[in-house]
């Protein structure tokens, strides 16, 4: 992307500037690393030996369990997740009063309120032996009431024609809802549902407050129990722990940048090629392969 | 309401660590996420490789996992002995500078194409374009997103508590711990939350009305 709304391209003193510029940012930036790497070796903590400790198979070991019940804890708050959130975007949209009210309350009210308070609550309250569940549920409940929220712009942005024809064909609001609006909108809002579900799986490292075994928790039982050189291996574990975090993360996201790429594709091809092939008059296919997604589109020059 | 009166210093000392790490962080993350979205949008590839590596690598880490971090590799690395409280507004202001980034980047990107263009034709560089010219419009676009950020930092700050940082959810545990039942708890907890995150959505609603401008 050589021209930027910001800039020309560079002429000649421009490109020496940036070149001065890029040098010394790269320099600063090298430094930066340098001096915390030099600092942390310093204090022993890239001794080899402080690696070591991932050679034993007991860690080895107690890393992938604690893999498994982040998992674990991340898939029934996903499934949980989802459920919660079309049961509380369809009571939003329901015609009866109190059961949009109650909806409406639900949402803004565990919407603003901190996750960790949430889960801790349902801990101690009725879960204390239960720490997986009362996460699940802590996570379920608060990134419900977000997917609600998501999947109602999503159903709101299903054009009106669209229910009006279902209507008019006879179905009824829950075989509307079911067959012709929420498909639509999962469709539409598929990359801001799994964003969400990235946000659900690095808050699944809250467990490490009310001791569920998982990763973070993992994470400090190993680095506070073993000492190696008379220190505490933090940096080394944190260092595992974080990079398994962040490919986790990172390949949720790719594939939500895949979806997004994929419909955006979608929905460019696909019209023209309709268009050029459909009769007059049938433009509802148009819609139907292309619902308009309420997403942050309105960015002329990406 | 026991809870409450027999704990008011408690309570009172916890809804204003939560005040002020908020706001501390916030002006963290403000100026920092500013000056990223500079780099991410300049014309200097390792600038915009650092700026784009900082927000992938921050966005992607949980941060439970960046408190760790703060407390227990950064001290070693500027001096031991940090304050809980000065380190836990470092986790959140870093970790809340890449999203506002990314919402000052979107906001950059909604410029009108053609104000850049006649900054640049009357020789403004780069600086002077984004300084004089897109940032103050920008920063129109970008109120609505940054108030969520906020109030998503808000909440975030519970973390601290259990980082031995005195706020609300520090409030939470003691009283828990002390054996209170733990629903009026809770309520009282929720409404710390709530009277903070509605002053900030309240200021970015007045913001904004004054900033709104015919275009």
């Amino acid at each position: 992307m050589s021209a930027s709304v910001l800039y020309d391209t560079p002429g000649p003193k421009a490109v020496l500037r940036n070149r001065i510029y890029a040098v010394v940012g790269s320099l600063a930036i090298l430094a930066l690393l340098a001096v915390s790497v030099v600092r942390l070796s310093d204090k022993g903590h890239l001794a080899p030996e402080m690696w070591d400790i991932f050679n034993y198979s007991g860690i080895r070991q107690n890393i992938a369990d604690a893999l498994v019940a982040t998992l674990k804890a991340f898939g029934l708050a996903a499934i949980g997740s989802l459920i919660l959130g079309v049961v509380l975007a369809v009571g939003r949209l329901s015609d009866h009063k109190p059961v949009r009210w109650a909806a409406t309350t639900f949402i803004e009210l565990f919407r603003s309120i901190p996750l960790l308070i949430t889960i801790y609550a349902v801990w101690v309250g009725f879960l204390t032996d239960y720490s997986m569940w009362a996460l699940a549920l802590g996570l379920s409940v608060y990134n419900g009431c977000v997917q609600a929220e998501v999947l109602r712009a999503g159903i709101n942005s299903v054009p009106r024609g669209q229910s009006e024809a279902a209507y008019a064909l006879g179905m009824s609001k829950t075989q509307v809802m079911a067959g012709v609006l929420i498909p639509q909108a999962v469709r539409a809002m598929l990359p801001t549902i799994i964003s969400q579900l990235v946000v659900t799986l690095k808050d699944t490292s809250l467990g490490f407050i009310i001791l569920y075994p998982e990763l973070l928790q993992t994470a400090r039982l190993i680095a506070s129990n073993t000492q190696v050189n008379g220190q505490y291996p933090y940096v080394s574990t944190i260092t595992v722990i974080g990079a398994i975090y962040i490919s986790m993360c990172l390949l949720l996201s790719a594939l939500a940048t895949w979806i997004e790429k994929r419909g955006r594709r979608a929905r460019k091809g696909a019209p023209l090629t309709a268009a050029g092939q459909q009769v007059p008059g049938a433009g509802t296919l148009e819609t139907l392969n292309a619902p308009a997604p309420p997403r942050g589109d309105d960015n002329p020059h990406g | 309401m026991n809870v409450l009166l027999d704990n008011f210093p408690e309570f009172r000392d916890g809804f204003i660590g939560t005040v002020s790490i908020t706001a501390v962080s916030s002006v963290i993350a403000l100026v920092l996420g500013v000056a990223l979205a500079g780099f991410r949008v300049s014309p200097v590839p390792p600038l915009r490789f650092f700026g784009t590596a900082w927000v992938t690598l921050l966005r992607n880490t949980p941060l439970t996992l960046l408190f760790l971090i703060f407390f227990f590799v950064v001290p070693e690395i500027l001096f031991p002995g940090m304050s809980p409280f000065l380190l836990g507004a470092l986790a959140l202001g870093f970790y809340t500078s890449s999203f506002v980034c990314e919402a000052v980047r979107s906001g950059i990107n909604t410029v009108p194409l053609g104000q850049a263009e006649a900054a640049r034709s009357i020789g403004m560089s780069f600086a002077q374009t984004l300084r004089i010219v897109v940032l103050p419009q920008a920063t129109r676009t970008v109120i609505p997103p940054l108030s969520s950020i906020f109030i998503a930092l808000t909440k975030n700050s519970a973390i601290a508590g259990a980082f031995s940082v005195a706020e609300l959810f520090g409030w939470q545990k003691l009283m828990s711990d002390r054996g209170y039942n733990i629903t009026p708890v809770f309520i009282w907890v929720a409404l710390g939350y709530l009277v903070v995150t509605f002053v900030i959505s309240g200021l970015f609603r007045l913001l904004e009305r004054r900033m709104e401008v015919a275009r």
